[in-house]
């Protein structure tokens, strides 16, 4: 049971990250009707929007403390971030609490990026077939990865959570267990956390605002909402910038989970599409649904009492169930009947 | 497309004299090397096999480079135990290329347009992944798979054929593959490899089948399901098995060229199934011109001779070569276009891919033809030539 319970949380996390992504790639599909092959590289802009403003606070003053000397006989060089010398102990918590506050940089700057790229890019390509979608996209996705790969080296930039984030929970005992069997870290717990707000806060703004039901009606009819007078393609092109600031913010949060590098994008991406295929293309709920559950499936199927079985099954497990899917059920879970079956 | 087979006799054998004297006609532009003229063949050949499928059929298979892995692992297998012919090694290649392809089209082809893309993605991603984990007595894992010199290799030692001490080397009957004989020629010192022949005669060889099956009813059915599948299921026809075989034909060409590599270099390691490498046979074949027959070849060219070119360079030969600016302009400059040399040659790659997609959907072979009806235009023979453009891709 408690190994159970301790994979299903190990689930959530991951599940999470693919939930986010999946969301706004189908949100792009459903209003747009795009397949976006560079929203992994959005994702992976977000890690680095946190890598940036933690290199940036981390900026050092350097002084000579001649009082001190070092074991070698010279003075002492003392380096302070300008952030603690400006702000005292404010500065400190800000420098510790990096990540979290990386979110403030990370929604301005996406929300420019997903509108100069709707705008610039992907507006010239409604029309044109799928595939030259999803071509000019993945070129996209290349070069705006090979940029970070110039700018920030081809290593894993490791983010550390907050000081007090950083342990791990011991649930087990929460919940009745013996101690030390079900230990999650807090910062995964934050992440879920964090992600189910996320999905709440983008299904909100569709259900309840009046912003939010103009799209929905454009989703479901865009030439009836034009012919109604109502410039449906400014708000798809705000949807895009949407669908970025949730992707930037899923790698934004996940920098202490995996270290970022120019490459993460396109290994969750590939995952990510397989989520939206399996939730059904264009199904909101279906994207969020698929994601936990994939995430979920994939940490049972890493489990060794699993692994010893099936070797290897951890590896193929989400392409299996998507092959499946696809075969048995091409609309998804939560598809629409009709949409997208071929 | 009406074409006379006068013309397609002319260009099968001028593509067969520009590819055997290639050695001679690439060395004024520093290309005449073996090791970049196989990738020339290797990659046309990988080129034309996918653009047997994507041209043809409009199914753009995001995959591929699943049957070029699958084609270097049976290679090197068959060196180990077999012989180091590359005959064998080809043939078994090529085949079991097909076979996979068999298996994965029967599943993927069901479903149509994007979803075959993701499809043929998550297969491919899956057999990286497996290549890497539980295959690793097979595929040897990350440190790929390699000759030993204890390998049985039981044909050749039915025939007595000993390799000593060494470690062997592929040779069809005796010639070494390795084996390279320059010769002066006005100046440029030519290198004729025997490894760059092997690989060009199969070249040619795949460049007139698939011309073959681009002039044949079967390639006629093939376009027709890219032009409009509906129409053709409407008219009672069933439209998978062609597809299936197209599928089957380019994983083929695919496991061939996965094989060749495998001759040229007897080594095969599961990054070559990456799906990078499956987007790069994509740029190839759209940088040349989808649905045409010499754009793939043109394409896989272009990429590894640019390829070469870029990631030669570096930083300071930049610096080098705009020493005749003043330094306030050429510092600028070489520090934006270092981005995009060396290490950062994916960077073009990836810039050129978005720039071929946006304005020059029919690769090369579309802007060859803009540019030679512009020509007749200004004859006045407007008209008679009107420029090919071959459909979008769907």
């Amino acid at each position: 049971m408690d190994v159970i319970l301790l994979q299903l949380l190990n689930g959530l996390d991951k599940g999470g990250a693919y939930a986010l992504i999946a969301l706004g790639l189908t949100l792009i599909f459903g209003t747009l009707g795009v397949v976006n092959f560079a929203h992994g590289a959005l994702f992976m802009l977000g890690a680095f929007c946190a890598v940036s403003l933690s290199a940036f606070m981390g900026l050092e003053k350097v002084t000579i403390d001649e009082t001190q000397m070092t074991a070698w006989g010279t003075p002492l060089e003392v380096r302070t971030p300008y952030i603690v010398d400006w702000f005292g102990s404010a500065g400190e918590f800000m420098l510790d609490f990096s990540v979290p506050l990386s979110i403030l940089l990370a929604i301005p700057v996406m929300l420019l990026v997903g509108l100069i790229m709707e705008r610039g890019l992907i507006k010239h390509f409604y029309k044109r077939a799928h595939a030259d979608q999803i071509l000019v996209t993945f070129g996209l996705a290349i070069v705006l990865q090979e940029l970070v790969k110039a700018q920030f080296g081809a290593n894993p930039l490791p983010q550390p959570a907050p000081e007090t984030l950083s342990g791990a929970a011991d649930i087990g005992m929460a919940l009745g267990f013996d101690p030390h069997t079900v230990v999650y870290p807090y910062w995964r717990l934050v992440y879920f956390a964090f992600a189910a707000v996320v999905i709440a806060a983008v299904f909100a703004f569709l259900q309840f605002t009046t912003f939010g039901m103009v799209v929905r009606a454009g989703m479901a009819d865009r030439e009836t909402v034009g012919l109604l007078g109502i410039d449906i393609d400014r708000r798809f092109t705000i949807v895009f910038g949407i669908a970025a600031v949730v992707a930037g913010l899923a790698g934004v949060m996940y920098t202490p989970i995996l270290p970022p590098d120019y490459h993460m994008g396109m290994d969750f991406l590939v995952l990510s599409f397989v989520v939206v295929v399996v939730g059904g293309m264009g199904s909101l709920g279906g994207a969020v649904l698929a994601g936990f559950l994939l995430g979920i499936l994939q940490s049972f199927a890493s489990m060794n009492e699993i692994k010893s079985i099936l070797p290897g099954i951890d590896q193929i497990i989400i392409y299996l169930v998507a092959i499946v899917i696809l075969l048995l059920r091409p609309r998804g879970l939560l598809g629409r009947k009709g949409v997208m079956e071929t | 497309m009406t074409t006379s087979t006068k013309t397609d006799t002319l260009l099968l054998w001028v593509f067969a004299l520009a590819t055997l004297f290639g050695p001679i006609i690439l060395a004024p532009f520093g290309a005449g090397y073996p090791d970049l003229l196989q990738k020339f063949a290797i990659f046309g050949i990988f080129a034309i096999g996918f653009n047997l499928l994507f041209g043809l059929t409009g199914y753009l298979s995001f995959g591929h480079a699943a049957f070029l892995g699958v084609g270097s692992y049976t290679a090197v297998w068959s060196f180990k135990l077999l012989s180091m012919n590359p005959i064998p090694a080809i043939i078994l290649a090529t085949l079991l290329g097909g076979l996979f392809a068999l298996v994965i089209g029967f599943i993927t082809l069901r479903r149509a347009g994007i979803y075959f893309s993701i499809l043929t993605l998550a297969f491919a991603q899956m057999s990286y992944n497996l290549a890497y984990s539980v295959l690793t007595p097979i595929t040897n894992g990350e440190t790929g798979l390699q000759l030993d010199q204890a390998d049985p290799r039981l044909l050749d030692t039915a025939f007595g054929i000993e390799y000593g001490a060494a470690l062997p080397v592929s040779s069809l009957f005796g010639l070494d593959m390795n084996q390279t004989w320059t010769w002066d020629f006005m100046g440029w010192e030519i290198q004729l490899n025997a490894g760059f022949y092997v690989c060009a005669v199969v070249l040619i060889l795949c460049f007139w089948i698939a011309m073959r099956i681009f002039r044949s009813p079967f390639g006629m059915m093939l376009k027709a399901v890219k032009s409009n599948q509906n129409r053709m299921n409407y008219t009672g026809l069933n439209t998978r098995p062609y597809t299936l075989a197209a599928f089957v034909i380019s994983g083929c060409y695919a496991g061939l060229a996965g094989g060749l590599m495998a001759v040229t270099d007897p080594l095969a390691g599961a990054e070559r199934m990456q799906w990078t490498a499956s987007g790069e046979v994509v740029l190839m074949t759209i940088l040349g011109g989808t649905g045409t027959l010499l754009g793939p070849v043109l394409g896989a060219g272009a990429i590894k001779y640019m390829e070469q070119i870029f990631s030669a360079f570096n930083k300071p030969e930049l610096l080098d070569f705009f020493s005749f600016l003043p330094t306030a302009i050429a510092e600028p400059l070489v520090s934006v276009l270092a981005l995009f040399v060396g290490e950062g040659w994916h960077l073009t790659l990836g810039v050129m891919f978005m720039l071929i997609v946006i304005f020059l959907p029919g690769g090369l072979m579309e802007g060859f033809n803009r540019i030679l009806g512009l020509f007749n235009r200004r004859r006045g023979a407007a008209g008679k030539h009107p420029a090919k453009t071959p459909a979008a891709a769907e």
